[in-house]
């Protein structure tokens, strides 16, 4: 397994892992990192940076406004980025995808602007126990705001959605329902074709926080069928300060705009201003263009996610070995790339600070998901996540210092 | 490695807590969380009639850090008068604590005096410091 990591899938990730400076780095003790961070954030190749240098360097220009050269090479670029995300994830129109600056925000939009318009008094609004904040505090904003409700699906024992609440609750008619497509704790990965078809025979309209899942399986919005899409752009291996929100053509037509600024209007006069055609109607300002997602075409999703897919196995594999160790999260078939661990005696953060000193870049905390700790009945967990320049040699090394740390606490 | 910041004195003091618990009639009880991390610590204070220390008490959960510099200051303040306690400061509880915290870990590291300080002057945050 661990000198021919590429074989099974079909994918060099030590040949990848050289177009990401970072691996090289030493740290304070003269290691290199053990990146086991990324659904948090990822890393980013060489080949997205130089874009963004390209970018900078060559033809900075504020998009939409200036006739000259650069800014129509700005706008250019601008807009086929716009293209490529809509073919990254099968829209039928790239005027359906907004530039936001990140997932939170895509969410945050809909609420504040489908949410303002659609939902009323007594309203249902179903969300689940796994939901990252960004998807649950924008809708408690709102149901607050037009005294709606909301209901949450809760969790089995080994980490899934419990579906049968899941259709009790879509009986009730719920206007909105909202899910993540993957656990960014648990690593589940909900089925969510189903579960938006359900609603959507049920009447609602439906959002998926594909956060955790478009940066390492392919997403088609069409198979899945939902209203509104949300993703994050540097989780995928693009800068920071960009995302896109999904959403069908009818749906963004009727809703009214989001911040208001320029390049979202039309007109502008003393008494008021009419809006800007889609996309453009919802961006306001100049956001950062996304570059990665060639990147990730040219590695492939099906690649990516099996190599995530053996990763993972690989460390479910090594941390069943360890003692008195409890994994969350569902088993490898239904799982992405995140593994959330906790050991009776040691904190999360200890643990954190003990793998550091060997290099291990890990994240302990609640994740943005507390209702999910208190579900779970822990405050916290410490979790691994990977990517496809995770190596099977970054899971040794986190499982050694796992051990060490609880010598240091056991003995 | 990591032996220095979990040092036999840190784990000692977290695995065996001095003074935990709740007092059944404090004359200053205080509870603050440290949102981040999910740290908890209250303290329970009963003051004598000449303002010192008579029986303190603390409880919480959280990171060895946190819970370890709870037990210590506890430990610590017992017997003095409240004006002593008034001027402890950050580094006098560091120095205490006999370890070097990243800027991270500082909060739970200082989490306990920050809920002494609270629970004393009866407000939420640092007199001398802004919130953050």
């Amino acid at each position: 397994m661990k000198q021919n990591a590429q074989t099974p899938t079909g994918l060099d990730v030590y040949k990848i892992r050289q177009d990401f400076p970072i691996f090289s780095r030493k740290l304070k003790n003269g290691k290199p990192v053990a990146y086991l961070d990324s659904a948090a954030t990822s890393q980013r190749p060489r080949q997205v940076v130089e874009a963004m240098e390209k970018y900078f360097f060559e033809c900075n220009a504020n998009i939409h406004r200036g006739v000259y050269q650069i800014s129509e090479e700005a706008t250019a670029a601008y807009e086929s980025a716009r293209q490529k995300v809509a073919k990254f994830i099968n829209a039928q129109s790239s005027r359906e995808i907004i530039f936001t600056r990140n997932a939170t925000e895509a969410i945050n939009l809909v609420a504040y602007t489908w949410g303002r318009q659609n939902i009323s008094q007594g309203d249902l609004i179903v969300l689940t126990i796994m939901e990252h904040h960004s998807n649950i505090v924008p809708w408690q904003i709102l149901a607050k705001e037009k005294g709606a409700r909301i209901e949450y699906v809760d969790i089995d024992e080994k980490g899934y959605l419990r579906l049968d609440q899941y259709t009790n609750l879509l009986q009730q008619a719920p206007k909105l329902v909202s899910f993540t497509h993957v656990s960014n704790v648990l690593g589940t990965i909900n089925p969510v074709k189903q579960m938006v078809k359900q609603a959507k025979e049920a009447g609602a309209t439906v959002l998926v926080d594909a956060a955790q899942s478009a940066p390492h399986m392919a997403v088609d919005v069409q198979d899945i069928g939902c209203d509104f899409l949300a993703i994050s752009g540097h989780k995928m291996l693009g800068p920071t300060g960009i995302g896109c929100l999904y959403g069908k053509r009818e749906l963004l037509e009727q809703m009214p705009p989001f911040l208001g600024g320029g390049d979202m209007i039309l007109k502008v006069t003393l008494n008021g201003a009419s809006w800007n055609e889609l996309p453009w109607k919802y961006e306001a300002g100049t956001p950062a263009i996304a570059e990665a997602i060639d990147y990730l075409n040219r590695i492939g999703m099906e690649n990516i996610h099996a190599h995530e897919k053996m990763i993972t196995e690989y460390a479910l594999e090594a941390l069943s070995e360890i003692d008195n160790l409890t994994i969350y999260g569902p088993p490898l078939s239904d799982r992405s790339g995140v593994i959330s661990v906790t050991i009776p005696g040691v904190h999360p953060h200890d643990l954190a600070t003990i793998v550091d000193r060997d290099g291990i870049a890990l994240r302990a905390g609640h994740h943005c998901c507390m209702p999910l700790m208190d579900r779970l009945d822990i405050a916290a967990t410490a979790r691994i996540s990977f990517y496809m320049y995770t190596i099977p040699e970054e899971i040794d090394r986190f499982v050694e210092s796992l051990k060490k740390a609880k010598e240091i606490f056991e003995k | 490695m990591s032996d220095d910041l979990y040092r036999e004195y840190i784990l000692d003091h977290y695995k065996n807590p001095r003074n935990y618990g709740r007092l059944e009639h404090p004359t200053i009880s205080h509870e603050e969380g440290n949102p981040l991390c999910g740290d908890v610590v209250g303290i329970d204070i009963l003051l004598d009639k000449d303002n010192n220390v008579a029986d303190v008490k603390f409880h919480g959960r959280g990171c060895a850090i946190s819970q370890a510099s709870a037990s210590i200051l506890t430990e610590k303040i017992k017997g003095m008068n409240i004006e002593q306690v008034k001027a402890i400061t950050k580094d006098d509880l560091l120095e205490e604590l006999g370890i070097e915290v990243s800027a991270t870990r500082l909060k739970c590291a200082l989490l306990s005096l920050k809920v002494l300080k609270a629970g004393i002057y009866g407000i939420s945050t640092w007199p001398d410091e802004e919130e953050e």
